[in-house]
């Protein structure tokens, strides 16, 4: 994985497979902390104790398509090897949350990469599910809610290809500013 | 373009939008569109998946053919990563491998557009290692 969005859709895809219908993105940039948290969670079928426990063994895989899964260990990684940790809560029935953490001014720290493209791209190919996507910069915030999205667009599919560059614009947009909000 | 920020201007901007949409709108049942499933899995994500994904989108745009664009879980395919699954109206889902973007572009002309078969076609009798008896 070359940078951090990527993982995301690796967990978002995840997520998908446990049959969320609602999915929150959360990134915390935190300059004066030092500190870049990616947190992503949903409200799919959750998994038990066991299951968490044994989601860093890359044997472990609930497809059947093939027997590695490599996911969560991949991600691990990139956060341990950026001086930060990994964390995942599940319950059965509820959700799972999956919490990144990563020294953000270490050599080893993954580029975010281009978020404002990941997010859009996975709204516009799963139409149906919700998302939430938050991006904390130190002290400001931007929200983008496909649940507040859709009502705007109204019978607008989310997956056609202006639609895609609008909402991609306004993200990165959206971003940019917060950085020069905060300064 | 002006730039978009808020959802009042994305409101704004719904209008122009609809307008260039109404062919689409006519034609709107799922099996007159073309349907592309990309594999995102962990091996599909590593190996340039996202790329893929926006090359399609924005091909099929330029040479104004319908489609939905979506996202698939891992087919087994590890070895021949980015998989897509193209279904178009009429014919037989099929699934190429390896695909970067030079070979999405050439999906969607010489494919989809024209119905030429093209290399990289992974066929429907291939089994994964874990199928194999």
């Amino acid at each position: 994985m070359n940078d951090i969005s990527l993982h995301i859709i690796d967990i978002i895809q995840n997520s998908l497979s446990a049959g969320a219908s609602r999915i929150g993105v959360t990134i915390e940039e935190n300059i004066l902390k030092n500190r870049l948290v990616v947190s992503i969670s949903d409200n799919g079928k959750g998994m038990t104790k066991e299951q968490v426990n044994r989601l860093d063994d890359p044997f472990f895989t609930s497809r059947t398509t093939r027997r590695v899964g490599m996911g969560i260990p991949l991600f691990r990684q990139s956060a341990e090897q950026s001086g930060g940790s990994l964390e995942v809560t599940s319950e059965p029935g509820a959700g799972t949350t999956v919490n990144a953490t990563f020294l953000n001014d270490h050599l080893d720290r993954p580029p975010l990469g281009d978020i404002a493209n990941t997010i859009v791209l996975m709204v516009s190919a799963n139409p149906d599910i919700d998302f939430l996507f938050r991006y904390i910069f130190n002290d400001v915030e931007y929200v983008f809610d496909t649940v507040e999205v859709k009502e705007v667009l109204e019978e607008l599919p989310l997956n056609d290809p202006a639609v895609i560059r609008m909402l991609t614009g306004m993200i990165a947009e959206n971003i940019k500013d917060l950085k020069i909000q905060s300064d | 373009m002006n730039k978009i920020k808020s959802l009042d201007d994305l409101r704004k901007m719904k209008q122009s939008l609809e307008h260039g949409l109404q062919i689409r709108e006519n034609s709107n049942s799922p099996e007159s569109l073309v349907q592309i499933r990309v594999a995102m899995a962990t091996c599909g994500i590593a190996a340039g998946a996202r790329t893929v994904m926006n090359t399609l989108i924005e091909k099929l745009e330029k040479e104004k053919i319908p489609a939905v664009v979506t996202q698939g879980g891992c087919m087994g395919y590890c070895y021949a990563e980015p998989t897509i699954e193209v279904k178009v109206p009429g014919k037989d889902p099929v699934v190429f491998g390896k695909v970067d973007s030079a070979v999405a572009e050439d999906i969607v002309v010489k494919y989809i557009k024209n119905g030429e078969l093209i290399d990289g076609i992974i066929p429907v009798n291939y089994q994964t290692i874990n199928e194999q008896k």
